[in-house]
C-alpha cells in the first residue's frame, strides 16, 4: 500500500489535533483537570510567610524539597534550618549549627542548654529590600505580589546584593555565575499551589501567606501571636512573620 | 567548599561560607585611590600654584591615567558575566552605588584626565608630529585631532581651558574615590563597613597612597634618567603626605575609638577577627608598619635638620611603607568585611588561588600593568625636558628644571 502526499499531511494534521484533545479527556477520564490557561493576577496578592518556631522539628524535609524543586547545587541554600540551644546564662553566645543546611536532620548534641529550638530561614522578601538597593542593572527587582526576584538573564555576578544582603539568603550559582535565591517557588504559588517547603513540612511550622487575601489565616497570626522579623533594626521590611521567636537569634 | 565549611569557626549563614570579593576587589579601591591621589597632587600646582611640585605635575598625571585605564579590569575580571557589564551604561540602576561607577569613572577618566593631559602636552604633541616619521609620526599627528596651531594665544588659550579643566578635576577626583568608599560605606548589613566615615577616610588614604607613589616614581625616574632630585620637590611632596597622613590617620583612629566606645552588637565579633584573623594584616601591617612607623619617620623630617641623603632615604622608606600601609588598609576593608559572620557567630577563611581568573599571578599582571602603560605613556609623551632652555617643564606655564 503506497501512501500518498495527501493521505500524509491529513492524518498527520489529524493526530496533532487530536493528541492534546485525548490527553485532556484522559485527564478528565482519571479526575484531574487539564492545566488550565494561568489566571494569575500579580495586583491581587502581596506574599509572606508564617514560621511557628514551636512546631519546626529540624526535620529538614523543607530543605530537601527545596533543593531538588529548585535544583539547588549542593553546598548552596535557598532554604536552611539552624539549630539554636541557649546557654541558661544569658549573656553566654548560644551554641548554633546548621549542618548542610540542616538538610538531613540535626545529629544529637552532647551538651544541652537552657533552651533549644529549630529556626528555618530563606529570603524575607523584603519590602525595602537592600539587594535591590544596590542591584548595579535591575536584575534583583521586586515583583508587584511582593516577592523579591532575580532575571538571570541580565545579573552580572557582581554579588554586591550578596554582600548587602543581612539574612545571608543570597549565593551565586557556580554553573551559571549568577545570583541565586528563593523565589518563594514563584513557579508554583502562581499556579494556586503553596511552595515545596510548606508543602513538605510535616508540622505546618511554615505557612505560605497572601496579605491581599481577607480570607488568608496569616490576619488572624498576626492579630493573635507575639510575632517578629528577623533583624527588625535593618528596617527592610521583611514578611517572614515568626512566632515564638528568641532575641538570641540572629 | 567542603574544605572551606571546615575551616569556619563558630557559625555562618551557610551561603556566607564562600567569599564573595576576592583580591580583585581588593585591588580596585587600592589603583583608583592611587588616581585620585596623584590627580590631587597635580593639581597642587596648577591650581594652588604650588610651585615646589612642579617637576612632578606630569608625571603625576601620566600616572594617574595610567592606573586609571588599569582600575576598571579588575572589576570586569571578577564579574560572573562581564559581557553583560555595559548594561551597566545602558540600564543603570539608580539607586545603586555600583550603577554610578561607570559613568564616575567615563566622567573622570574622558572629561578631566584625557583633556587636560592633552591640553598640557598639546604643544608637544605639535612639535612631535611635525618632526616624527613613520607611524609613531601618524600616531602624534593623529593626537593632534588635526590642530597644528601652537601660538602663543592658543596655547594661553589650552593653558586657561586646562585649568578650568583641573578646577572641574579636584572634586571629580573627590567624587571617583569618596564614591568607592560610599560603596562599602552605605551597607547596612556589614558593621565592618557602614560607616558614614569611610568615603571621607578612602579619600584621604587615597589622596596619601597617590602623594606616595608619585613621590617613589618622582625619585625612581630621575634616578634612572641619572638627575639630581630637586630637594625642594620632594621635601614639598613629602610635607603634604604628612599633613593628609595626620588627617587620615585621625579620622581611622576615630573610627575605632567610636566603635569600642560605643560597643554595639557586633563589636564584640570584630574585635575577636582583629584580634585574631587580622591581627598581621590590620594591626602589624596597616596601623604599625604602615602607619605609625611612616608617620614617625615623616615627622622626623618635619622636626629634625637632617641631611639630604638622609632625607631622601626617609623619603623612600616611608613611601614604600605607606603603600603597603594603605594596600593593607583596602584588604581589611573588603577582605575583614567578608570574615564575620553576619549573624555575629562565626568566622570564615579567605583562600587565595594561584592561577585562578581571580587569583594571586592576576592581581600581580594587574599591578604590573599601569607601569608597563605608564612607561609607553613616558615614552609618547615625555614629563621631562633637559635643561636647553628652549623647553619648559610643566607646559605652557612651566619653568627649566
Amino acid at each position: 500500500m503506497s501512501i500518498t502526499r495527501r493521505d500524509l499531511v491529513t492524518n498527520a494534521s489529524k493526530l496533532l489535533v487530536l493528541t492534546p484533545a485525548a490527553a485532556a479527556f484522559l485527564a478528565c477520564l482519571k479526575g484531574e483537570t487539564a492545566e488550565m490557561e494561568p489566571k494569575y493576577k500579580m495586583a491581587d496578592h502581596y506574599w509572606a510567610m508564617t514560621i511557628d518556631i514551636g512546631k519546626c522539628i529540624g526535620c529538614g524535609n523543607c530543605v530537601r524539597a527545596c533543593a531538588t524543586e529548585n535544583s539547588v547545587p549542593d553546598g548552596y541554600f535557598r532554604t536552611w534550618v539552624e539549630r539554636y540551644v541557649v546557654p541558661a546564662w544569658p549573656d553566654e553566645h548560644p551554641d548554633v549549627d546548621s549542618p548542610d543546611g540542616g538538610k538531613h536532620g540535626f545529629p544529637p548534641k552532647e551538651k544541652a542548654g537552657a533552651k533549644s529550638f529549630f529556626v528555618p530561614k530563606l529570603c524575607n522578601h523584603c519590602a525595602h529590600s537592600p539587594c535591590v538597593q544596590v542591584c548595579p542593572v535591575g536584575a534583583t527587582f521586586e515583583s508587584p505580589d511582593g516577592l523579591v526576584l532575580v532575571d538571570k538573564t541580565y545579573c552580572l555576578g557582581c554579588r554586591y546584593c550578596v554582600q548587602a544582603c543581612p539574612y545571608g539568603c543570597r549565593y551565586i550559582d557556580p554553573d551559571k555565575q549568577v545570583v541565586d535565591k528563593c523565589t518563594l517557588c514563584y513557579h508554583r504559588i502562581s499556579k494556586g499551589l503553596t511552595t515545596a517547603c510548606c508543602e513538605t513540612c510535616p508540622t505546618s511550622a511554615r505557612t505560605l501567606a497572601d496579605l491581599k487575601n481577607p480570607n488568608d489565616p496569616i490576619h488572624e497570626f498576626l492579630r493573635t501571636n507575639s510575632v517578629q522579623v528577623l533583624k527588625p533594626h535593618m528596617a527592610t521590611g521583611a514578611k517572614l512573620y515568626y512566632k515564638g521567636l528568641d532575641e538570641s537569634v540572629r | 567548599m567542603n574544605e572551606l565549611v571546615q575551616s569556619v569557626q563558630g557559625f555562618m549563614y551557610p551561603d556566607e561560607v564562600e567569599l564573595q570579593w576576592s583580591v580583585l576587589i581588593v585591588l580596585y579601591p587600592f589603583i583608583t585611590g592611587l588616581v585620585a591621589g596623584a590627580f590631587i597632587l597635580a593639581s597642587l600646582e596648577r591650581v594652588f600654584n604650588v610651585e615646589e611640585v612642579k617637576p612632578t605635575y606630569r608625571l603625576a598625571l601620566l600616572t594617574a591615567l595610567a592606573f586609571l585605564i588599569v582600575a576598571p579590569m579588575p572589576l570586569q575580571l571578577h564579574l560572573g558575566h562581564p559581557e553583560r557589564s555595559f548594561e551597566m551604561f545602558l540600564t543603570p540602576h539608580k539607586t545603586s552605588a555600583m550603577a554610578m561607577f561607570g559613568f564616575v569613572y567615563m566622567w573622570y577618566l574622558m572629561v578631566v584626565l584625557v583633556v587636560e593631559i592633552w591640553l598640557e602636552f598639546r604643544r608637544d604633541i605639535v612639535m612631535a608630529a611635525r618632526t616624527t616619521r613613520g607611524l609613531l609620526g601618524f600616531v602624534y599627528r593623529l593626537m593632534t585631532l588635526g590642530s597644528m596651531n601652537i601660538s602663543e594665544r592658543a596655547l594661553a588659550i589650552d593653558d586657561k581651558t586646562g585649568w578650568i579643566i583641573t578646577i572641574i578635576g579636584i572634586p571629580s577626583a573627590f567624587l571617583l574615590h569618596g564614591y568607592v568608599g560610599f560603596i562599602f560605606g552605605s551597607i547596612k548589613a556589614n558593621p565592618w563597613w557602614s560607616t558614614p566615615l569611610m568615603p571621607v577616610v578612602f579619600l584621604f588614604s587615597a589622596m596619601v597612597s597617590g602623594i606616595a607613589l608619585v613621590m617613589l616614581m618622582y625619585m625612581a625616574t630621575t634616578w634612572l634618567r641619572k638627575r639630581t632630585i630637586d630637594m625642594r620637590c620632594l621635601d614639598t611632596i613629602a610635607r603634604y603626605m604628612f599633613y593628609t597622613f595626620v588627617i587620615d590617620f585621625s579620622l581611622e583612629m576615630l573610627d575605632l575609638i567610636h566603635r569600642i566606645y560605643q560597643s554595639d552588637e557586633s563589636f564584640q565579633s570584630l574585635d575577636f577577627m582583629v584580634h585574631t584573623r587580622l591581627w598581621m594584616s590590620h594591626v602589624v601591617l596597616q596601623i604599625v608598619i604602615g602607619t605609625v612607623v611612616p608617620l614617625l619617620m615623616l615627622a622626623a623630617t618635619q622636626v629634625l635638620p637632617l641631611r639630604d641623603a638622609v632625607r631622601r632615604a626617609i623619603y623612600a622608606s616611608s613611601g614604600g611603607l605607606t603603600l603597603i600601609g594603605i594596600f593593607a588598609m583596602r584588604w581589611n576593608v573588603v577582605i575583614g568585611g567578608q570574615l564575620f559572620s553576619k549573624s555575629f557567630l562565626g568566622y570564615t577563611t579567605y583562600k587565595m588561588a594561584l592561577t585562578t581568573r581571580e587569583g594571586l599571578l592576576t592581581s600581580i599582571v594587574l599591578m604590573i600593568l599601569p607601569f608597563f602603560i605608564l612607561w609607553a605613556l613616558v615614552k609618547l609623551l615625555p614629563p621631562w625636558w633637559e635643561t636647553s632652555g628652549t623647553k619648559t617643564a610643566g607646559g605652557a606655564h612651566g619653568s627649566a628644571v
